[in-house]
């Protein structure tokens, strides 16, 4: 009987890792062409090296297996060279990371932006004050009631947004208008399931009116470039631009309560 | 004299318990609050009263201590006082339940069992009222207007709240020294309606504590300014009381089975013989099934409560997920898919104690896949942490494949898979050591494995189409029958296996105490994980009020008044959780005190007879 040869188990935890590691590199940042972030796939693939470890010591067997040939170069005299080299070579690669992660350089520090910032409970925008728990749409009942003129609302909800929006938005409202590429951070992507589908309208209402010099103190420093409309916008261009960023992206507003 | 002891304890207990039932009639204003009454039977009798708003404050308002930082001190105590409230909570509920078990099933180990996890929480008792006493006191001296001001609404239930100590105790102390005298037949019910006891008035307990917490929260029977209208149960029933009830219940069995497990992990590392090894093995397993019993529902629970803060407030709901506090989530992500990973990798190497685990060990690699993909999926943040030159690379921060894991939907989704295939490990658990013999087996596994593709498949396309492609109220609302799916999966499947594994033949005696250190220490990471994450999203919780001591009424004006950093947070946390640990090891090294005599041969003066 001829017995199966099977990759030693540290040689196989190696090339899962390693093909893992390939794996995620190859699909978002050349099949995707988005490349994975350094800080993610770090979170990643421990978590990978957790559960592949987790399947090789859950028997005795296996674990023997795997842990052996390290027990060997440690114990084993006739291993000594090997030994030697790798008692060397670990500590030095470890310094060589340690040395290349403190070594000052000329890129920016990471930020932890956040892409929603908190809303106030209370605003103060065009000489009135809004408690945003409370704010709604006031055409937004239009939808249902009258949808001929919900449509005129929307439209002219349109013609601000390509009068006003459209330039770092974009015309299709994914946030590539052409002043977009300026711009850090790049202007939001309505169309993003992550952005305005999340949020209520007042808080929409709350982010044109103030814009970013009206974001919240707890999380500054702030650097949106977004304007405070309320200077340029009237109350009711505001709310029909709303309607219009909900109505041609398909997202609804945030809501607690059934159609 | 036994006689005359009985008749002592007896009457005690009676006290107890009519305490318990009359105290809403023995205190003034308790009985709106407590008898869950009609929202309209406001006190007359405090109608007549007038309240003040609440106070606006000054930085001389709050007194302080040199070199003591108030705001540390509070946090810290109150923090370690929830941990042990949250165990001493926990472990009746489980030892109510095993010793049910033992009842029925007339086997004693499940009575030693729950004997011996009720006596590793005597000592904590009396920890978590020191704790409870410590945080009065320093509530009082650091922050005297706000627990005036607390106390002032919510007078009559923490005057009910201190009887209810009293109860509580009495009814603990006859439980606990009581057990090996109420024995057998009658006395053995006496003393398990006696668990029942405690557990009602410990729940009730932590009822009235959780009102004030939300209170804070989500100020309920005041006005905008503050004033108190006199109806207490109002202030009481505030908006989010039930959703953090149902969540602390939960969270707190799962944490207490966490710590017993941490304790039987203890205790099988230092065992001196294999009957030890083999019993503290044991008793590890049922601390860890009960731990993963309460975790499985725990994730929805959760969601539950913040959905319900989002519905309270937008401004606390976006603070909570995608503000300021965003990134703890990220944390707390990480150290839940850690809790799924050590409970599976326990379960995995428990196996080891059958001869006939070697059939299922090939399956547990594909359970390892998808448990880590649904984990990165799970903790994968919608914000992510970018170097220039990847903003540049990606054109903005928003990755078009990842940025969509970031949100709820996808979260729901990987949870109910964790969930189903943590299941699915504890059922090749409880397989491992049967060979079923009813014809039938062959269509009992077909049904169960079209069940899991059917309800995965249904779990996907809820995650997917509803949460991606629906608005919000559908969006929220898919999280209910995706939940439902996975109930309806392990439901059935327990079903089924209880039939077709009925009159099963065993493949040899299961070997307790055959199990690797190394599955231990699985079970320290589990209570540490715990405690950590309570601690983390306990803070989350609380600094969601920001600059408010009472949610928009009652503002902060302490020097502390800020919210601190996260890593700040994170580091005040993980000291806390390193005091607990020390004092939890403190409570496990106390057990195996009391059980050692040593001989002092020589020392006593011989007596005469």
């Amino acid at each position: 009987m001829i017995k199966k040869r099977r990759i030693p188990r540290l040689l196989q935890l190696v090339l899962i890792v390693a093909g893992v590691y390939f794996g995620f590199i190859l699909t978002f940042d050349v099949i995707l062409g988005q490349l994975i972030p350094k800080s993610l796939l770090t979170m990643y693939m421990f978590f990978v090296i957790t559960g592949v470890l987790m399947v090789f010591t859950f028997t005795e067997e296996s674990t023997r297996e795997l842990i052996d040939p390290i027990k060997a170069l440690v114990e084993d005299p006739s291993k000594k060279v090997l030994r030697n080299i790798v008692f060397v070579i670990v500590p030095l690669l470890a310094g060589i990371y340690t040395y290349s992660s403190l070594l000052p350089s000329f890129e920016a520090p990471v930020e932890l932006r956040t892409i929603h910032p908190a809303p106030p409970s209370k605003m103060k925008a065009y000489g009135k004050r809004f408690d945003l728990a409370t704010l709604e749409n006031p055409y937004r009942k239009y939808e249902k009631e009258d949808p001929d003129k919900f449509r005129e609302l929307v439209r002219e909800g349109g013609d601000v947004y390509i009068k006003g929006c459209q330039y770092c938005h974009g015309d299709k409202l994914d946030g590539k208008g052409p002043y977009a590429a300026g711009l850090n951070p790049t202007p939001l992507n309505f169309q993003d399931v992550g952005t305005i589908a999340q949020l209520q309208e007042s808080y929409i209402f709350w982010r044109i009116a103030t814009g970013g010099p009206g974001l919240p103190a707890e999380a500054a420093p702030w650097i949106s470039s977004m304007p405070i409309w309320e200077d340029f916008l009237s109350e009711d261009e505001t709310w029909k631009v709303i309607l219009f960023l909900y109505d041609y992206t398909g997202h609804q507003p945030r809501s607690w309560e059934h159609e | 004299m036994q006689k005359r002891n009985s008749r002592i304890i007896m009457g005690a207990l009676f006290t107890a318990v009519f305490a318990l039932f009359l105290l809403p009639s023995i205190v003034p204003g308790l009985d709106a609050s407590l008898a869950f009454a009609d929202e309209t039977t406001v006190n007359l009798d405090v109608d007549a009263v007038t309240y003040d708003p609440a106070p606006k404050l000054t930085e001389a308002d709050y007194p302080k201590i040199s070199g003591v930082n108030s705001r540390v001190v509070v946090w810290i105590v109150a923090q370690l006082h929830l941990w042990f409230g949250a165990f001493v909570l926990a472990v009746p509920i489980f030892v109510f339940i095993i010793e049910a078990i033992g009842m029925s099933t007339r086997d004693q180990r499940y009575d030693n069992m729950a004997y011996e996890f009720i006596k590793i929480s005597i000592t904590a008792f009396s920890l978590t009222a020191i704790l409870g006493g410590l945080l009065v006191f320093c509530l009082v001296l650091f922050y005297p207007d706000l627990f005036n001001y607390l106390a002032t609404i919510f007078k009559e239930s923490m005057f009910a709240y201190a009887l209810l100590f009293f109860v509580e105790s009495a009814v603990l102390y006859v439980y606990y020294y009581g057990w090996h005298w109420l024995q057998g037949g009658f006395k053995k019910w006496v003393h398990l309606t006696l668990g029942l006891l405690l557990n009602a008035s410990g729940a009730l307990l932590m009822f009235l504590a959780n009102a004030w917490t939300t209170f804070m929260m989500s100020p309920a029977g005041v006005d905008a300014a503050g004033v108190f209208s006199g109806d207490t149960w109002a202030a009481i029933h505030n908006f989010l009381w039930n959703p953090i009830n149902i969540h602390r219940m939960i969270a707190n069995v799962a944490y207490g089975g966490s710590i017993v497990g941490a304790y039987a992990a203890f205790k099988f590392l230092s065992a001196r013989n294999k009957e030890q090894r083999a019993h503290y093995d044991w008793m590890g397993y049922n601390a860890n099934f009960i731990a993963i019993a309460a975790l499985l529902p725990l994730p929805f629970a959760g969601y539950y409560l913040t959905a319900e803060m989002y519905v309270y407030s937008q401004q606390m709901g976006i603070t909570l997920m995608g503000g300021v506090f965003a990134w703890i989530f990220i944390i707390q992500a990480v150290l839940i898919g850690a809790l799924f990973l050590s409970a599976n990798y326990y379960l995995w190497c428990g196996m080891g104690r059958s001869e006939g685990a070697h059939r299922y060990n090939p399956y547990m690699k594909y359970i390892a896949v998808v448990l880590v993909v649904s984990f990165l999926v799970w903790f994968t943040p919608h914000t992510l942490v970018l170097t220039n030159a990847e903003l540049k690379s990606l054109g903005g921060p928003y990755h078009a494949i990842l940025g969509p894991l970031g949100i709820m939907p996808a979260k729901n989704t990987a949870v109910n898979l964790l969930i189903l295939f943590t299941f699915l490990s504890f059922m090749f658990y409880r397989r491992a050591n049967k060979i079923a013999t009813v014809p039938w087996v062959a269509k009992g596994n077909a049904v169960q494995v079209a069940l899991f593709t059917a309800g995965i498949i249904n779990i996907f396309i809820l995650g997917t189409y509803y949460g991606y492609y629906t608005n919000t109220v559908y969006k929220i609302a898919a999280s209910i029958p995706q939940v439902l799916t996975t109930l309806v999966i392990i439901a059935i499947s327990v079903a089924i296996d209880a039939f077709m594994y009925k009159g099963s033949k065993e493949v040899a005696p299961l070997r307790w105490g055959r199990v690797p250190p190394r599955s231990q220490y699985a079970l320290f990471l589990l209570a540490v994980s715990f405690t950590w994450l309570m601690g983390l999203m306990g803070y989350v919780r609380s600094g969601i009020r920001q600059h408010w001591h009472v949610t928009n009424i009652f503002r902060d004006n302490s020097p502390d008044a800020y919210t601190p950093g996260l890593g700040y947070a994170a580091n005040v946390i993980s000291i806390a959780t390193i005091i607990f640990m020390a004092m939890v090891i403190f409570v496990f090294w106390l057990s195996t005190v009391s059980s050692q005599k040593s001989q002092a041969t020589g020392y006593w003066k011989e007596q005469g007879t």
